[in-house]
């Protein structure tokens, strides 16, 4: 059954990611995480906007897509700041110092997992395991994994995004 | 492709890599990335050109050599050589001493403990393949196991081999591989199913990361032989979207295989059909359990639901689904090509072949090993793992992630297999390994283990939903010291009803940390609930004043 | 395609029921009563509530008898000591996780949850409260959602899917921060999907969906609906 396809919501090119991967599924319904990742992927988080899109071209109802998108963890629907640092609380970052870490954050730079400072200048996230627990305590500072983190050189790195100085 | 392509693809690759005299090998995984091994690899390159060594020495991505922490990791072969530590600056003295002695400062002893009691099976060739290249897998004999099963068996004969040998589900529970695989391929049905777990969740466990960033073509011939075992046409690899390297390895491996025609339709010139695709995690612990990982790979919240049925028979979309850890799939083509005779005689009674294990935490060597079933833990710990640092002491280690248990230096001796686990309160899991020391309190890691699983729980059924949090919530009291000696009762009568009424295997096995950190350090819960005093001093008493009369 | 007649035993008596029904629908033809409150005659079962649980002789175990098929010569036990303290256990959870207050509840009195906490003996919670802050969203014209009182039974959620094919209802977010809600988590009232049937409302075994204006006396639930128009598309079960 041929179905009409719904119109990008704007002329942004970014819809095309979006729209590239659910016609690569044939727009099954299957697709809809598939579609949600790309949605994040060039928008970086999922407003109402992606959302409808994604629903109404798969033919999805609004609050099953909206159930997905807040069930996953991986799925944001708030704009992130403009650097994100992610600390990793998997077991062995645990161990070693993780807990530590983030309480030192939300000490020093009022921000707790899960939260943008005010001026939007820096994401605080925190994951469940990134599989690198040879380098724990480990994050990943705007996609770049790093190791051997410290509460003083992740205080390093954050005070460089938001240029206390200025 | 025919079996003659194959072997004169594989034959062209191997004249190809002996026109060099020296392979310089760089670990390109995860964890040597992040040890920045690609400027290394880059330095490495620049310095054959620079000493006019190209056409004599080759550079190439590798795959991981298990010593994570002490990465980058670089070899050199024929010689044998591994270097630890690599930074870009020594890429001049290796590219120098290649054909004389080594560069004695970054030199890894490969004789060690660490690599020599370990048994490669799994992570065989010790990631000297370049996982990015199909000619680097079929120069090593890739796909000649495929060849070989589609050509010369029978599906029956293949399911005969895999029950023969042994090998059990490397996902945790322990299910016989090969019995999961009869009653899938006895299920009638035209349409059916494979899919390769790869949403690796337990925290502290990252086997099949490597596993499928290194070996992503072994994953996907043992997936096809799977599926020509059981009957289905389609494959799926669901794979967590936090694994970014291991999802672009795949996909690359599936691009090649497809244009070799190794995937896709009539496979060897048989009337044989498989494709693969790839699903990726959204962040949900509760996927890697079969029922919820189905209901996301068909797009929906990753909900588990009641088994029986089972997926073997009702699965994707209703069809017969054979669902295998990513670990199960790397074994089969061991196993056709060897015999299920030769796998049999690897490990115990009842668990064979290897494990491998991601050793973390409070231990010397981090990173991946590999063993063969059967093992003591302490000569994981001791002699593999190198012991723990600081002159600490061991305390236990905890396996199966948040749904296992722990084990204490009382089972030292305890040979790793499925059944011993179980006897002392934890599980095999899917192979993480956390070593802890007597600086790490065990209330604390039980509190951390339940909001694991409070946060992870789907919230379909009410004792994991509620039962998770009312639990977190008497763990969190307990370190703060302000919780009673009911409190504890409490605890524990609801650790047994979540257990046992719970809808699936998260909620069931979410107690377990608490059941079994109550069975070997009741004392430390007692210290903070009576005394008021955390033994490690890892948690912060709020109520400290209250032990005053 | 015949089924299959198969016997087996629940609470020592012989019974006997067709291959594909359920242990509960079985227990149900033959008067045994087993507590649910996810379940209902009409839409799909889940096996969420998990007071239907059972045991079954020569299984570990506890089976969910909503879902479990029978089998030729299972000897079922739907009361025992162990199942009773868990079902009290599972109410329990359900007081210390909303805000339950039976005596200002518009459903006080015809409240399946209130129900089954008598059935069950449920004469105090020992569980501490959690006392969540929810709002509630009185923007619809004619019904009111009170999260307080909601129990995830998701009812709502498939009556409204399976039944009346809209879909406004679903879940959002996960464990213990799930709740239901409509559309794109928008107020109901500004609800694209929803049809105003009511049958959410109807289906709510708690005072959590309720008609605007209707006193307690008023306030008891109509489903008689459900059987006849599953039966009538042909959907039943």
């Amino acid at each position: 059954m041929q179905k009409l396809l719904v119109p990008a919501p704007s002329d942004d090119k970014r819809w095309r990611m979006v729209t590239a991967t659910m016609r690569r599924h044939g727009y099954r319904r299957d697709a809809l995480i598939e579609a949600l990742h790309s949605a994040q992927e060039a928008f970086g988080y999922l407003d109402s906007q992606s959302l409808q899109y994604v629903a109404r071209s798969l033919n999805l109802p609004l609050s099953q897509v909206y159930g997905v998108a807040t069930f996953y963890s991986f799925f944001t629907l708030k704009p992130p700041g403009e650097h994100t640092c992610v600390i990793c609380l998997g077991t062995a970052c645990y161990i070693k110092g993780a807990g530590e870490i983030i309480a030192s954050i939300q000490d020093h730079f009022d921000l707790k997992p899960g939260q943008t400072t005010p001026d939007d200048r820096a994401s605080l996230l925190t994951a469940r395991c990134l599989g690198t627990c040879g380098l724990a305590p480990s994050g990943v500072f705007d996609g770049e994994v790093v190791g051997n983190l410290t509460p003083e050189n992740v205080a390093e790195r954050l005070e460089e995004w938001l240029d206390h100085a200025g | 492709m025919l079996a003659e392509d194959l072997h004169r693809m594989a034959a062209h690759e191997r004249a190809q890599q002996l026109q060099y005299d020296h392979h310089i090998i760089v670990c390109s995984g995860t964890a040597c990335r992040s040890a920045n091994s690609e400027a290394v690899r880059q330095a490495l390159e620049q310095q054959v050109q620079e000493r006019s060594q190209i056409g004599v020495c080759t550079v190439t991505n590798g795959g991981c050599r298990g010593l994570c922490a002490a990465g980058p990791m670089v070899s050199v072969e024929p010689a044998g050589l591994l270097y630890q530590g690599v930074t870009p600056a020594d890429a001049g003295a290796i590219v120098d001493s290649l054909g004389s002695a080594p560069v004695p400062h970054i030199l890894c002893d490969t004789s060690a403990a660490f690599f020599s009691k370990q048994r490669a099976l799994v992570l065989e060739f010790a990631g000297n393949l370049d996982p990015d290249r199909i000619e680097s897998y079929l120069a090593n004999g890739g796909y000649d196991t495929l060849l070989k099963a589609v050509t010369e068996m029978t599906p029956t004969q293949i399911r005969d081999e895999i029950v023969r040998s042994g090998l059990r589900g490397r996902g945790g529970a322990g299910y016989s591989t090969g019995l999961k695989w009869n009653t899938v391929a006895k299920a009638q049905s035209a349409e059916k199913y494979v899919i390769c777990n790869g949403d690796e969740g337990d925290p502290g466990a990252f086997m099949n990361r490597s596993e499928m960033e290194d070996y992503p073509f072994r994953i996907l011939e043992g997936m096809t032989i799977a599926a020509y075992a059981v009957g289905a046409q389609q494959g799926y690899i669901y794979v967590r979207a936090e694994y970014p390297l291991a999802v672009s390895r795949l996909k690359g491996a599936i691009r090649q295989s497809e244009k070799l025609g190794l995937l896709g339709n009539g496979i060897f010139g048989t009337s044989f059909n498989f494709n693969v695709d790839i699903r990726l995690g959204a962040g949900a612990f509760v996927c890697g359990e079969e029922t919820a990982l189905i209901a996301s790979v068909e797009g929906k919240r990753g909900n588990p639901r009641p088994r029986p049925p089972y997926p073997a028979e009702h699965g994707l979309w209703g069809h017969p689904t054979l669902i295998n850890n990513v670990e199960t799939f790397a074994n089969i083509v061991p196993i056709i090509r060897n015999g299920s005779e030769w796998f049999a005689g690897i490990g115990t009674a009842k668990s064979k072949g290897t494990k491998v294990f991601a050793l973390s935490g409070r231990i010397q060597n981090t990173g991946l090993v590999e063993i063969p079933m059967g093992m003591t833990l302490r000569e994981i710990i001791y002699d593999i793992g190198g012991g723990i640092p600081g002159g600490r002491h061991f305390k236990a280690v905890q396996t199966g992630g948040p749904s296992g248990g722990c084990i204490t230096a009382q089972h030292l001796d305890l040979p790793m297999d499925y059944e011993a686990l179980m006897q002392v309160g934890t599980f095999m899991g899917s192979g993480g390994m956390i070593v802890m020391d007597d600086s790490s309190c065990m209330v604390d890691v039980a509190r951390y283990f339940m909001e694991f699983c409070m946060t992870e729980s789907c919230g379909k059924c009410i004792p994991c939903r509620v039962g998770t949090a009312q639990m977190f919530d008497l763990l969190d009291k307990i370190t703060r010291g302000e919780a009673t000696l009911d409190d504890l009762a409490l605890l524990e009568e609801l650790a047994d009803m979540v257990r046992n009424t719970s809808l699936c295997g998260l909620g069931q096995g979410a107690p377990n940390p608490v059941r079994s950190t109550l069975r070997y350090f009741r004392d430390e819960y007692l210290s903070h609930i009576v005394d008021k005093v955390c033994p490690a001093g890892v948690c912060k008493m709020q109520h400290r004043e209250e032990v005053l009369p | 395609m015949t089924n299959r007649v198969l016997t087996l035993q629940i609470n020592g008596q012989e019974v006997s029921g067709r291959e594909d029904e359920t242990i509960l629908e079985v227990a149900r033809e033959h008067d045994i009563h087993i507590p649910t409150l996810c379940q209902l005659e009409g839409l799909s079962s889940i096996g969420a509530c998990r007071l239907c649980l059972v045991e079954v002789a020569n299984v570990p175990k506890l089976l969910t008898a909503c879902i479990t098929p029978i089998q030729e010569g299972m000897e079922v036990h739907t009361e025992s000591e162990r199942l009773n303290h868990y079902r009290r256990l599972v109410i329990e959870m359900l007081f210390s996780e909303g805000n339950h207050i039976c005596s200002v509840c518009v459903s006080n009195g015809h409240c399946e949850l209130q129900n089954m906490a008598q059935l069950l003996g449920v004469d105090h919670v020992h569980l501490p409260y959690r006392n969540p802050q929810r709002r509630v969203d009185a923007s619809h014209d004619r019904f009111i959602f009170d999260p307080n009182r909601c129990i995830l039974c998701t009812r709502c959620v498939r009556v409204c899917d399976e039944v009346e094919g809209a879909h406004t209802w679903d879940l959002k977010a996960r464990g213990i921060q799930s709740q239901v809600m409509t559309d794109l988590n928008q107020p109901w009232g500004d609800s694209t999907s929803c049809t105003s049937c009511g049958k959410c409302v109807h289906l709510c075994p708690t005072g959590a969906l309720f008609e605007k204006g209707k006193s307690v006396a008023e306030m008891s639930k109509r489903r008689e609906f459900l059987p006849y128009l599953t039966i009538m598309r042909g959907k039943h079960r």
